[in-house]
């Protein structure tokens, strides 16, 4: 039995998450093979290499990867498949646009976002916004699953593991240790394009150790800038809003918490002029403590959170900047 | 060109749902049901590519029970032209619910099958990949935008990071963000006369699929609840609390 992690990465770097998936991997106590698909990836390479706990590397390096469509990541995934009984990533877009395919094509049930690993088997995740927990037991003889990251402590570096490489032509070959498969030709029905990054100087939102959120009430993208940046700067937070926010255009798509956007578990989490549907306090009820700053005293927030303060956000927050060394 | 949208029949999004005292699952008897708010996005994206001239006819469909025709009628007074219930008793899975709708986009032919990026019961966010895998069709998830030129569409994806965009070539299988539009209001008049067109009604097992459920559900249970903390006076006050926890405010 083996277990395949696909992992997520930009070209340069390795998502972080993978090292979160690699220590939920080893649940299964089986030699944990990573598949780093891109093109001339050899940064990746390294650092997926380095991870404690990694058997392989499995490098499928190919033009048409360097943009990585979900067709081509669930042709790889099966065309290697075999003698894998776990394949697995950590919960993203991108695990979540590629495995349900791999899932079809395996004729296999995928497990979403698994909060913990029970059995073999047996899986704890979530369903109606978080407000149920179910454990469910597969009956697949192929386990295909994400893994919620934030659950699983990340997988310590410093390893040297054995490099492996897939690629296009048997000419295309790099790395050393080289077992050499064919990667299947690119999928012709689709094809990338373009894509905008948001630029920011600040921590990442999934693993910044304070989340400073904004709801509606900020009233423009101006407002949301001018109140949250300066102190989301003091304190080296990142910034996050709710969805309301977020289709008012006064925060990107990609800093939207909650069920439908990011999950997000910071030791702080500072929700500003936010109400706490459900559908948002899905995305930051793990944090540690959570700061509630809303002029309405009845604000369902303030039932998650650990410290409320019934006051104008406009006064508070610049106070609490300010306050703020 | 027809558009074919998959429609599912979930708890309203504003209930707290229960689970049965015994945790052998949800208790959802007498809850209020409606559509998934993404299928209504997947629906109205069809139906304004409709009134662009672009699309002929929107078919909504419907993989579940008998009681699913109310998100089929609420899918014809939005202004789809026709509905299909695909029906069945069975807990239907996403890989099952996948090979029906396969069924009905071989019998139909549509060049746009459009859904919801997700369902918000399960959360699962499987069944539109799995339908393009098994269509071997290209799929553009998330999507917050979509442009049809000739045989393709172009479809942005609201992917962590950033938005991403995509070419894909027709015909294509679609999962809806909420972003990807703000969906009409059905009118009284417009749901009254939805109660009287015809929806056309499958049985699930004259496709000859396999819809065994391959999950098996174990137990659910109640998430543990945050406490509610306390209400502090003034921002002073607030800090002050904020330094009792060693670390938090580190350095600042
Ligand atoms: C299918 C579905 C999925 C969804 N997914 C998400 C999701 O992933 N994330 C998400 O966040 N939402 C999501 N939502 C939306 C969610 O239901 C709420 O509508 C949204 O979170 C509300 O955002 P808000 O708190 O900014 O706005 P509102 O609910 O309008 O709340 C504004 C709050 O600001 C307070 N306020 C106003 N002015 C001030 C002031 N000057 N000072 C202090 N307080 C002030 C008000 O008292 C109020 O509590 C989803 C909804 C659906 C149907």
């Amino acid at each position: 039995m083996k277990i395949l992690i696909l992992a997520e990465h930009d070209g340069l770097q390795l998502s972080p998450s993978v090292r979160q998936a690699v220590t939920a991997a080893q649940f299964w106590n089986s030699p944990v093979h990573v598949l780093v698909a891109g093109h001339n990836a050899d940064a990746v390479i390294q650092q997926a290499a380095s991870i404690h706990g990694v058997e392989r590397v499995i490098h499928a390096n190919a033009a048409h990867l360097a943009h990585p469509l979900a067709e081509d990541i669930a042709n790889l995934i099966v065309s290697i498949s075999e003698g894998y009984e776990v394949i697995l990533a950590a919960h993203s877009s991108f695990s979540k646009n590629a495995l349900p395919r791999v899932a079809a094509l395996l004729d296999v049930a995928m497990i979403s976002d698994v909060l913990e690993i029970k059995a073999e088997n047996t899986y704890v995740r979530s369903i109606y916004a978080g407000n149920v927990l179910t454990t469910i037991q597969s009956t697949d003889a192929v386990q295909l699953l994400t893994v919620h990251g934030s659950n699983f402590a990340a997988a310590s570096l410093g390893a040297n593991n054995e490099i492996s490489s897939t690629v296009i032509a048997s000419t295309e070959i790099v790395g050393s240790e080289i077992v050499s498969t064919e990667t299947p030709a690119a999928f012709k029905k689709a094809s990338w394009k373009s894509e905008v990054r948001s630029q920011s100087d600040r921590p990442a939102l999934g693993s910044a150790k304070i989340v400073i959120s904004g709801g509606r009430s900020l009233g423009s993208a101006e407002s949301f800038e001018e109140v949250l940046s300066p102190l989301a700067s003091k304190l080296g937070a990142a910034l996050g809003a709710t969805r309301a926010a977020v289709d008012a255009g006064f925060a990107p798509n990609d800093i939207q918490v909650g069920q439908t956007g990011v999950v997000v578990a910071p030791e702080l989490y500072i929700a500003v002029g936010v109400s706490g549907a459900i559908q948002h306090t899905y995305g930051m009820k793990d944090s540690k403590i959570v700061v509630a700053i809303n002029q309405d005293p009845d604000a369902p927030i303030f039932q998650v959170a650990d410290y409320g303060l019934v006051a104008d956000l406009f006064d508070v927050i610049p106070a609490l900047t300010a306050a703020i060394r | 060109m027809n558009i074919l949208v998959a429609v599912k029949r979930v708890v309203d999004y504003n209930i707290k749902v229960r689970i049965k005292p015994d945790g052998s699952d949800v208790d959802i008897d007498g809850v209020k049901m409606g559509i998934n708010p993404f299928d209504e996005n997947a629906l109205e994206e069809a139906l304004r590519l409709k009134e662009e001239g672009i699309a002929t006819e929107v078919i909504a469909v419907s993989v579940g029970t008998s009681a699913s025709q109310d998100v089929l009628r609420h899918s014809l007074a939005m202004g789809a032209d026709r509905a299909i219930l695909i029906e069945s008793n069975a807990d239907l899975q996403p890989l099952a619910v996948a090979k029906l709708l396969k069924s009905i986009v071989t019998r139909e032919q549509p060049s746009l099958i459009i859904l919801g990026k997700q369902a918000i019961d399960d959360d699962a966010g499987q069944t539109g990949q799995m339908l393009a895998a098994l269509l071997d069709y290209p799929q553009g998830t998330f999507a917050s935008a979509l442009e049809i030129e000739g045989n393709e569409i172009l479809v942005t994806r609201e992917v962590d990071g950033g938005t991403e965009t995509l070419t894909l070539a027709l015909p294509a299988v679609i999962t809806a963000d909420l972003r990807l539009n703000e969906p009409r209001f059905v009118k009284l008049p417009n749901l009254m006369m939805a109660r009287k067109k015809p929806i056309e009604t499958i049985n699930a097992a004259e496709f000859g699929v396999n819809l065994d459920a391959r999950l098996k559900l174990i137990q659910v249970a109640e998430p543990a609840v945050r406490k509610a903390g306390i209400k502090v006076g003034s921002v002073e006050e607030l800090i002050n609390k904020l330094r009792t926890h060693n670390g938090i405010l580190e350095g600042v």
